[in-house]
């Protein structure tokens, strides 16, 4: 190894900064996975009886699919088998009344907790222009500008909530974009989920703020399975951001989440993440979430467009294909991502752009960062079915590596069916160079500083798509977690 | 006291003495030209100075104004006024270069406790230095010498040694691979700054150079040794002889050593 690479090296040490852990009583179910729990969690929820159906076809579809040992295998990862009997599908901290409830009435402890990750949810303090569903493990705790957002008829609840105060959208919606069949994850997730953010935008009305889900794992030995639906009815638009992480810990925990988006007539929909789950530790690889996530748009309508953003630093596991499927005429599905694997983390993760519509077209832009042993791979399809006239696509997929411990991986898959589809795809794999670093500091600029400018010029594309205070949360967190990887 | 003094200065690298115990004095003011043929350590002697860190330094001693400039970080040797215009500049996508020249001119500025200059400041400072090198305005907001080309490429390195107004300037064969109009813009641009409380070290393989940018001293490098050193004729010499004629006389000087 050169005097260079070791420079890099010892640029990519960084320390995990929401790691803590938050002192609260929690009512956990018993670890395991049986109809018991399913009722349990339902009855917990006061769920209607077509939501215990539901999950009941779902958790009896999983059953069938873990005894054809049916956990998706094709992706470019590794990992010990997961012991599905060895989770708390259910921990929720403890409160005396049921429900949503004030924020006066949250603990306080936890009111602290979202304080220190940046969030908090205090009338005096809260984020101006952001409306904020703070999920603590398996409940939603508190929701902010509900009220605000009720006056122009905008539904933002916890989904619990909205099983209870609007299940006829509930019952619509729920599974028409991603069904409990979907994948072996999916149906875990249908079966078990326990909250979520749900929203609806009515015809015509432009949401005027966004609405940000900020998902915290707090216990130990608990899975977090949620479920978002967002429906943007016709002329609509919503900007919608969600932000996750977890406390340092030596176990792997699972974190498999279901998101359904469905845009209608001239609607749209803006979906950005930036996903800081715990990694692992950064030496031994040991601890760490699997973040096992199936998101997925539908076009609906005609001219109707939803955009996913993600910048993913954490997790041990990523595995997640936020996709579109562009159903109505001249509907527009896009995917930016930056996803970043250092030390030990492994990431699988891509879109798929399924085009039904005519004229539909979509984007697709992806940049993978791998750092000391980190493993990055794109998966991205492209699929154009016979009834897609005149369809469009572009990729670009670029990599960069930083050491030479590290590798990235790239698989595209294109079908057309129509003959007068257009598709682009670019790629690119490139080192950061300990020449671009040294460049940069012989103009006076420190290695550390060096190594974020060439960072965050590779994900330009990217971070300009995300709203104002995320892309700058965003940079910080790319800076954070590749502290150190130039030494 | 020289701005710049190398003694006895013994340089590896991956196991290759590269230099062999080199000795030079620059004084504010001058420019000193760096000749020989290739793979006698004028490159290596530029990145030493630099303070690329894959250079070994194994003997020997440089002075910056008195200060152990061997000690330094790259980053603080730029702050304390050294500068290289690189032989292939250095392409980083996504920056723009008003952006990268910006956070440089501001990094030394807060090393020497400045305040540091807003884009608003920053604008009416570069475009005086844009003409200077002829350069387009277009030229701020393209990425760093992303999709330039190589005239182009050396004409901002110039454009950045204008903007940080270094103390030591060194020039590594900033002549290769221009044609003559570049060679005059970016000469001019040197000229340009040539000041008496600044050093220049140019470092090249032709004489062709010279004729633009006209040196104090010439020095001629060969096998990591300074072995002959004169004024500005001493470069027209090599032009006709080649250094065949001084490597003798190095080879001859070596075992009389």
């Amino acid at each position: 190894m050169s005097t260079d690479t070791r420079t890099i090296d010892t640029l990519i040490e960084a320390e995990y900064k929401w790691g803590f852990v938050t002192e609260v009583e929690s009512d956990s179910a018993p670890k395991g996975l049986n109809e018991e729990i399913i009722r349990l969690i339902s009855t917990k929820k006061n769920e209607p009886e077509f939501m215990l159906e539901w999950r009941m076809k779902a958790f009896r579809h999983w059953l069938k699919l873990e005894k054809q040992q049916a956990e998706p295998k094709w992706a470019n990862i590794k990992y010990d088998a997961i012991d599905y009997q060895d989770i708390i599908y259910y921990s929720a901290p403890k409160s005396k009344k049921a429900g949503p409830k004030s924020l006066n009435e949250v603990d306080p402890e936890i009111l602290l907790a979202y304080e220190k990750l940046g969030i908090p949810l205090n009338e005096q303090k809260r984020l101006a222009g952001v409306a904020v569903d703070a999920v603590f493990d398996s409940v939603s705790v508190a929701t902010t500008f509900q009220a605000e957002l009720a006056e122009i008829g905008i539904i933002f609840c916890p989904f619990s909530e909205a099983v209870q105060r609007h299940p006829e959208l509930v019952r619509k919606y729920l599974g028409s974009v991603v069904p409990y069949s979907d994948n072996f994850f999916a149906a875990l997730n249908a079966a078990v989920f326990s909250d979520g953010s749900f929203i609806y935008i009515p015809k015509g009305v432009r949401c005027p703020m966004e609405l940000m889900t900020y998902f915290r794992i707090n216990a130990a030995d608990s899975g977090q399975f949620e479920r978002t639906l967002i429906i943007a009815d016709e002329g609509s638009y919503v900007s919608y951001l969600e932000g996750c992480t977890a406390p340092t810990r030596d176990k792997n925990q699972l974190h498999a989440a279901v998101v359904e988006l469905v845009a209608h007539d001239n609607a749209e929909i803006k979906y950005s993440t930036v996903q800081n789950w715990y990694p692992g530790d950064p030496v031994t690889g040991k601890g760490g979430i699997y973040n096992f996530v199936t998101k997925r748009g539908k076009c609906e309508g005609v001219n109707s467009k939803i955009s996913w953003t993600q910048v993913e630093t954490g997790a041990a596991i990523t595995w997640k294909y936020p996709s579109v499927i562009l159903q109505g005429d001249n509907s527009v599905g896009e995917f930016y991502s930056v996803a970043l694997s250092n030390h030990w983390q492994q990431a699988d993760t891509g879109t798929k752009m399924i085009h039904i519509g005519k004229n539909t077209r979509s984007t697709i832009i992806a940049k993978g960062i791998s750092a000391g042993h980190g493993q990055n791979t794109y998966r991205g399809g492209v699929k154009i079915l016979k009834s897609a006239v005149g369809a469009r696509n572009y990729t670009q997929c670029d990599s960069l590596l930083i050491g030479d411990k590290c590798g990235a991986h790239t698989f595209p898959y294109i079908e057309a069916k129509n003959s007068t589809a257009r598709i682009e795809h670019e790629a690119s794999t490139s080192k950061v160079g300990d020449d671009q670093i040294f460049y940069l500091q012989q103009r006076g600029i420190p290695k550390e500083d060096a190594l974020s400018m060439i960072i965050n010029g590779f994900c330009k594309q990217v971070f300009r798509k995300l709203p104002m205070e995320f892309a700058v949360e965003a940079q910080k967190l790319l800076s954070v977690s590749l502290e150190g990887s130039v030494g | 006291m020289a701005m710049l003094e190398i003694r006895n200065l013994h340089v590896k690298i991956e196991n290759r003495e590269i230099l062999k115990g080199l000795n030079l004095k620059v004084n504010a003011g001058e420019v000193h030209s760096i000749m020989g043929p290739n793979g006698s350590g004028k490159s290596t002697l530029a990145q030493v100075l630099a303070r690329r860190e894959s250079y070994l330094v194994t003997e020997g001693e440089v002075l910056l104004d008195g200060k152990d400039l061997l000690a330094m970080k790259p980053e603080d040797a730029a702050c304390e006024g050294v500068f290289m215009a690189f032989q292939y500049p250095i392409e980083i996508a996504g920056i723009s270069n008003a952006y990268f020249l910006r956070a440089a001119l501001n990094a030394v500025r807060k090393y020497h406790g400045r305040k540091e200059m807003d884009a608003m400041d920053f604008l009416p400072f570069y475009k005086g230095k844009m003409k200077l090198l002829e350069v387009d305005e277009s030229f701020m907001t393209r990425s760093v010498n992303e999709g330039f080309s190589g005239g182009e490429k050396k004409r901002n390195e110039i454009l950045q040694m204008a903007l940080l107004e270094p103390k030591l300037a060194i020039l590594d064969e900033t002549d290769s691979g221009l044609d003559i109009d570049a060679l005059r813009i970016v000469a001019n641009g040197v000229n340009a700054m040539r000041s008496p409380d600044r050093a220049t070290i140019v470092i090249t393989h032709y004489q062709r150079l010279l004729d633009y940018i006209v040196p104090d001293f010439v020095h001629v490098l060969v096998d990591g040794r300074i072995v002959k050193s004169g004024g500005k004729e001493l470069a027209l010499t090599l032009e006709e002889q080649g250094y065949v004629g001084v490597e003798t006389e190095a080879r001859a000087l070596a075992v009389a050593v």
